[in-house]
């Protein structure tokens, strides 16, 4: 039963790409996480689950520093990514988020033209020397959030004008731009409609050939069909941690079975 | 037992097709007694009455199939819960199996009716099938206390079961070498034997199943094999 699913057995040998240890998580006096250790692989989707307020987005959002917005928020313990702790002062927060890109539960488009859209990280990060390698860089972008073939020709018209689950995609696409070794999605899903859901999933698991992706949803269903690790949080805590097959069929902890088959845990 | 689901229809579904499982279980228990019972006392009505029997224990099987597929599809269970239905799809087959060939003990009962009976053998049949229906029972029993341990036990009592099996097998062997008469009753009698030895074995497989349930992993095999008759020569 510990098994990977047929067809995840290819990842099973992957690499860590992020270390997390001992990380813990206050706002003002709110112990949000608590002494949190978890490694999270290469070429991976790895989901966070958990009930509200279990600590799984505020987690997520310890992985690129986007919690430093928040002033009351204090975060302890090491969080290494390929080897470099990314809480060290030297490090700066706008590269690594360059790095360590983000998706959001609304898809948030700038009121900009598609091609924008994507050009926009590129440009302010100097990936491309001129037009033609920009031109470049947005088709590949767009192929790779699944969007292409519905936007090639209305480039030059306003991402807002698109469809949710369009512009969702056009997120996704966005975040790829910069080239980022590790995708962070907070419910990227739950503000679309189930065909939308299933081409942003189809999405995710074509990303896993190059990056690292941490999703974090609500929707147990979602995590069993992308993910290949699980990680289950309750009240601060990391419950379990584990491979989703695994988590799914037969999880160690007694609140991570009561959570996932819908019981009072 | 385990907490309710918050969706409380949920567990209603899932009560509702264990219940129909157990329901199974019990006619499946009544049908070999009752078919060791006819057999012993030449009852051919009753075997009858169980031949007919059966054709209900199999419509509680493609019962118990469709409630189970419709759980998975609408409620996609996991963990214990994916395991409740994939273990009570598993076991309803091991019961109807059993079903079929107490069915088929009834059968041979009106054809041994009217043979010569064969010195000792509907009593050891008796004494066979009482045991497969005693593991049976507790093997039902641990289903539903979720006890892995009692589960474990009945694994090994099938030994005893082959073991009688291997026994009548030589008895058998011995009656149609001294009189070849006997040799339509005593094969028929052999399938009955051979036949109660299968359901110990579906016995197991369900003992086995309610390991998996309350475990989520199958038992070692580690069974010994006392089924020695693929080996046995004359004599």
């Amino acid at each position: 039963m510990n098994d990977m699913r047929l067809t995840e057995r290819a990842t099973a040998m992957t690499d860590t790409k992020i270390q997390a240890h001992g990380v813990n998580v206050f706002y003002d006096d709110v112990h949000a996480i608590k002494d949190v250790s978890v490694d999270i692989d290469d070429k991976t989707v790895t989901a966070f689950i958990g009930p509200s307020g279990c600590g799984k987005s505020t987690f997520l959002r310890c992985l690129n520093r986007m919690n430093d917005t928040i002033d009351i928020c204090r975060v302890t313990g090491d969080i290494v990514l390929d080897g470099e702790d990314i809480y060290d002062p030297e490090v700066d927060p706008v590269q690594l988020r360059a790095k360590v890109g983000m998706v959001f539960q609304k898809p948030n488009p700038f009121p900009k033209s598609i091609y924008d859209n994507i050009a926009y990280g590129p440009r302010i990060n100097g990936l491309a020397q001129n037009k033609a390698e920009l031109d470049e860089i947005v088709e590949k972008s767009l192929r790779r959030g699944a969007i292409w073939d519905e936007v090639k020709d209305r480039l030059h018209q306003p991402g807002t004008g698109l469809s949710g689950g369009q512009q969702q995609r056009l997120c996704i696409a966005r975040a790829v731009a910069t080239e980022p070794e590790v995708l962070l999605m907070d419910e990227p899903c739950s503000a679309l409609d189930p065909i939308a859901t299933a081409q942003v999933e189809e999405l995710i698991d074509e990303l896993r050939q190059n990056y690292s992706v941490v999703i974090v949803t609500h929707s147990m269903q979602q995590a069993a069909r992308v993910s290949q690790k699980t990680a289950f949080f309750h009240l601060g805590d990391l419950v379990e941690y584990g491979e989703t097959g695994q988590i799914f069929t037969n999880p160690e902890d007694s609140r991570t079975e009561s959570y996932i088959t819908g019981r009072i845990g | 037992m385990q907490d309710q689901h918050i969706a409380s229809a949920f567990d209603r579904d899932l009560e509702a097709i264990q219940a129909i499982l157990m329901k199974m279980g019990g006619m499946v228990e009544t049908a070999i007694t009752e078919a060791a019972t006819s057999l012993e006392e030449r009852d051919v009505e009753t075997a009858e009455k169980i031949r007919k029997k059966d054709k209900e224990i199999d419509a509680l099987e493609e019962k118990v199939n469709e409630e189970s597929a419709r759980v998975i599809a609408l409620r996609a269970p996991t963990a214990s819960d994916l395991r409740t239905v994939l273990t009570v799809i598993k076991i309803s087959a091991n019961l109807e199996r059993c079903g079929d060939y107490a069915k088929n003990m009834a059968k041979r009962t009106s054809v041994l009716a009217d043979l010569p009976q064969v010195p000792g053998a509907p009593a050891s049949i008796r004494r066979m099938s009482r045991e497969v229906q005693l593991m049976l029972k507790d093997a039902l029993d641990a289903y539903n206390q979720r006890d892995a341990e009692l589960a474990e036990q009945v694994i090994l009592r099938d030994e005893d079961v082959d073991q009688m099996y291997t026994a009548m097998f030589r008895e058998l062997l011995t009656h149609m070498m001294e009189d070849p008469r006997n040799i339509t009753a005593c094969m028929h009698m052999h399938f009955i034997a051979k036949n109660i030895e299968r359901m110990g074995d579906h016995v197991t497989s369900i003992a086995e199943q309610v390991v998996y349930l309350v475990t989520g992993s199958m038992p070692d095999d580690a069974r010994p094999k006392h089924d020695k008759t693929p080996y046995l020569s004359e004599g």
